[in-house]
């Protein structure tokens, strides 16, 4: 099935969250369990796509060149690379150990 | 020119560059996962989210469905509702520049004005990163859909751990202490458990929920996770300043 409803989905639902923020009561930013929520929730799901990313092929999991980039995208940011320079680091590692034999 | 004589609309300048460029990366992932040209350059006009962007062609490059790509986008764009609310809270715009400002409500954006005192430099600073990204994440987007294209074999460039890479990206900046670390990690390991287990992208989801069960119950800082993934202002800086918050106390 074509991926364009999702898209065009998705892209309406992401503007009508923006707009919502502008449309709800300023009063609504008291209730810190609201905001609490949007926090934990983004930083679950990033962490939850980072390792799908890495160990997840399709239904299966395992270890491959897909490791090497995550050690060295995080190499590159605990030296404080900037975002590009990490992204770069990560496809160059993962190219290098497939170059190696890595699966 | 006045504006550049504007300390906001420098900053708001400069990080519209950094973000911008790594809109070719969002092209490139995007084409790997099998988006045409057409539908990427969609999901940067349209959705104009980087954080969604990378989640909604990271499930599908993952196998998973276009409901459970939509749903992975949809809940990583609650934040820019939070922003959104921060930002009326400081600007309020009326009419058409209350919906040309919900489209431009992203990380940059947001962190731009929200680190400035004054009304007038806290709207330059919206408007410069906001458009600013807007149009230079849509230029990049669009080379690297195209570059993506013509690369041929993702693996072989190692694409695959760029994704990688730009996920903990992400993440990266919004571990600020022990809890967030905590949650990411019970997350992740939700995922990894979930995998073998439930149709691809689904595992995400159930994370999702995970985590927003942990924001249920816990009693970590409210703004935890939520600022913005960038940091426009170079320390020691202008003390970085949130929306007004009756009752929400100091955040920093």
């Amino acid at each position: 099935m074509s991926l364009w409803p999702w898209v065009v989905l998705a892209a309406g639902l992401a503007y009508a969250t923006k707009l919502l923020g502008y449309l709800v009561p300023p009063q609504l930013l008291e209730h810190p369990r609201m905001t609490r929520i949007a926090g934990t929730l983004t930083i679950g799901l990033l962490a939850s796509l980072t390792a799908m990313n890495t160990f997840s092929s399709g239904q299966s999991l395992g270890l491959d060149a897909r490791l090497g980039a995550l050690a060295a995208a995080g190499l590159a940011l605990w030296l404080r690379a900037p975002f590009l320079v990490v992204v770069v680091a990560g496809a160059a590692a993962a190219a290098l150990l497939r170059m190696a034999g890595a699966a | 020119m006045k504006l550049l004589a504007s300390a906001a609309a420098r900053v708001g300048l400069s990080i519209s560059i950094a973000t911008g460029l790594y809109g070719i990366s969002f092209g490139a992932l995007s084409s790997a996962a099998g988006l045409d040209v057409l539908q990427t350059q969609a999901l940067s006009l349209l959705l104009f989210s980087g954080g969604s962007q990378f989640a909604f062609v990271g499930v599908v490059a993952g196998g998973g469905t276009g409901v459970a790509a939509m749903s992975a986008a949809a809940l990583l764009g609650i934040r820019n509702g939070i922003y959104g609310m921060q930002i009326n809270a400081l600007l309020r715009p009326r009419g058409w520049r209350r919906l040309a400002a919900a489209q431009v409500t992203i990380d940059e954006s947001t962190a731009t004005a929200t680190g400035q005192s004054e009304p007038a430099e806290q709207s330059r600073g919206f408007w410069v990163a906001g458009v600013g990204v807007f149009v230079l994440w849509n230029l990049f987007t669009l080379a690297g859909a195209l570059a993506g294209d013509a690369l041929g074999d993702p693996r072989r460039i190692g694409l695959d751990g760029a994704a990688v890479a730009a996920f903990l990206g992400l993440l990266w900046p919004r571990l600020k202490g022990r809890e967030p670390a905590a949650i990411a990690v019970v997350c992740a390991l939700v995922t990894v458990l979930g995998v073998p287990l439930l149709p691809p992208g689904v595992p995400i989801l159930v994370a999702a929920a995970v985590a927003a069960v942990i924001g249920w119950v816990s009693h970590g800082r409210a703004s935890e996770g939520l600022e913005p993934d960038v940091e426009p202002y170079p320390e020691p800086g202008p003390v970085p300043r949130r929306a007004p918050r009756p009752g929400g106390g100091e955040q920093r």
